[in-house]
């Protein structure tokens, strides 16, 4: 079992099923690939893990995600074509939120080390410039290599501080869109690291926080009006995810629109410990571990610009 | 070194930044960088991969005739950590194309194309050397190809010399892989 320190205790009275939810943080996470339809389709993947003996379960909700029985996809045929990109269900949905078209400017504010970028290129056509940015070096080198291993080739890679990112030298001041996967606490990633809660605490979530305002502020700032910014945190904590938007909606022109999650979801919290968020945060999706035995996850997606098509009431 | 072969020491040849190639020699201001007719011109003429493959990407090098390739174009130089995907190394006297390269664009090769049998393909995706007669093509990098789901599908760079194909995928890259 999994030692949580107490840290799923605060979430006990958000979740339809604390049984369940516990249990499920407590069970490894099966073992995704995705496949990179920059170099082939799905079918065709089934096909050569079908002649090499390796087995495997589709994701019924995703085409082209694939539940390996054996837990290292890396020793296959398909996975060294650079065909699949081992990649969490949860992790797809980034991506498809953003649902960036082809040919144009995409920012990925904390790409490394690339598994929502490389997906990005693909729901692209590879097309286009996606500008993929981190702060560290040592996870700029993953990035790179998981992006020429899946052959992206309309990838920039920047380090740069995300919070005041400059676009200098692109030719270009704006973004058409921009995804914020933020540095977070990582609960919701319990069952893939099971020391994840290990370092927490709650100066870290609210440290984390501060920064997370920051890099969804400036995402805001720098695409373009009409454009669309999703925010994404593999955590269960408000203090990241509902606040920050709330915060961001106080400071920014922007509005928090629906989107339609293929996963079973929940709403957004608008309260916690005392505080009130914008009625807008219940547009947001909140995925628990137990509801589609995947890892946590949260996901708003913004248009930029108070007006205008996407914003409900 | 001294030659140049390498690049080392040209002229306005920075390693910490991209640089798009010139269109053709007429308008080369850094000695010794392949031009982008020239990149074209090659993967033509080594594997019949037509320029016209290239037509939306734009062409960049970035430190000792690493070339590097991207969808788009952007100003030049770019101060980065990546412009798109490393696709060739030049400034040697043959020029050799990465292996991620070969995987992207491959599939379009009609010549030095090299058909691995199953045991064959195993070896060279470990990264193995092994000793092969039958080949009567050219010499130098080929690229190397084995039947997979239904068609031919590029696993790497090889590199063909006296009855030995040597694999040159790089070691980050090599696994050990079924046998089909």
């Amino acid at each position: 079992m999994n030692d949580d320190g107490g840290v799923l205790d605060r979430y006990a009275p958000l979740v339809d099923d604390e049984a369940a939810f516990r249990a499920a943080c407590d069970r490894p996470l099966p073992s995704v690939v995705r496949v990179n339809t920059l170099a082939i389709d799905a079918d065709r993947v089934a096909r050569a893990f079908d002649e090499e003996g390796t087995d495997y379960e589709r994701v019924d909700w995703h085409d082209g995600l694939f539940r390996m029985a054996d837990r290292s996809p890396g020793t296959t045929w398909p996975y060294a074509h650079g065909w699949v990109h081992g990649q969490e269900e949860v992790s797809c949905l980034p991506a498809i939120a953003l649902d960036p078209d082809p040919g144009t400017r995409v920012w990925d504010t904390c790409a490394a080390p690339g598994s929502k970028t490389t997906h990005l290129a693909a729901l692209m056509d590879d097309t286009g410039i996606l500008v993929g940015n981190d702060t560290s070096l040592g996870r700029l080198s993953a990035l790179r290599h998981n992006a020429e291993r899946l052959g992206v080739t309309n990838l920039v890679v920047d380090q740069q501080d995300a919070r005041n990112y400059s676009l200098n030298g692109f030719g270009f001041d704006e973004f058409d869109a921009t995804l914020v996967d933020a540095p977070c606490s990582c609960e919701g990633t319990i069952r893939k690291n099971p020391d994840a809660f290990d370092t927490w605490t709650l100066d870290h979530v609210h440290e984390v926080a501060g920064i997370q305002k920051g890099i969804l502020r400036r995402a805001v700032q720098a695409t373009r009006t009409g454009g669309t910014v999703v925010y994404s945190t593999c955590t269960f904590a408000p203090e990241e995810n509902e606040a920050v938007l709330d915060h961001v909606l106080r400071e920014e022109d922007c509005r928090v629109v629906e989107w339609d999650c293929p996963l079973e979801s929940v709403s957004g919290v608008t309260e916690w410990k005392g505080e009130e968020y914008d009625r807008q945060v219940t547009r947001a999706t909140r995925i628990y571990p137990h509801h589609n035995d995947t890892g946590g996850f949260f996901l708003a997606k913004l248009r930029v610009g108070g007006e205008g098509e996407g914003v409900g009431a | 070194m001294t030659d140049g072969s390498d690049g080392e020491g040209a002229p306005g040849n920075d390693g910490s930044q991209f640089d798009r190639l010139p269109a053709t020699a007429a308008e080369r201001e850094v000695e010794g960088r392949a031009t982008r007719a020239e990149v074209l011109d090659w993967w033509e003429e080594r594997f019949g991969i037509e320029p016209e493959t290239f037509a939306g990407h734009t062409f960049w090098e970035k430190g000792k005739g690493k070339i590097w390739v991207f969808a788009d174009d952007l100003p030049s130089p770019q101060e980065r950590e990546g412009v798109g995907m490393t696709v060739l190394r030049t400034r040697q006297e043959h020029w050799k194309p990465t292996t991620t390269a070969v995987r992207k664009w491959g599939h379009l090769a009609t010549r030095n194309v090299i058909e691995l049998s199953p045991g064959q393909a195993t070896a060279f995706a470990a990264g193995h050397d092994q000793d092969l007669t039958e080949w009567d093509g050219d010499w130098g990098y080929l690229i190397a190809a084995h039947e997979l789901a239904g068609g031919q599908v590029p696993i790497g760079v090889g590199l063909y010399l006296y009855d030995e194909l040597r694999s040159v995928v790089p070691k980050g890259y090599q696994e050990e892989l079924p046998e089909l």
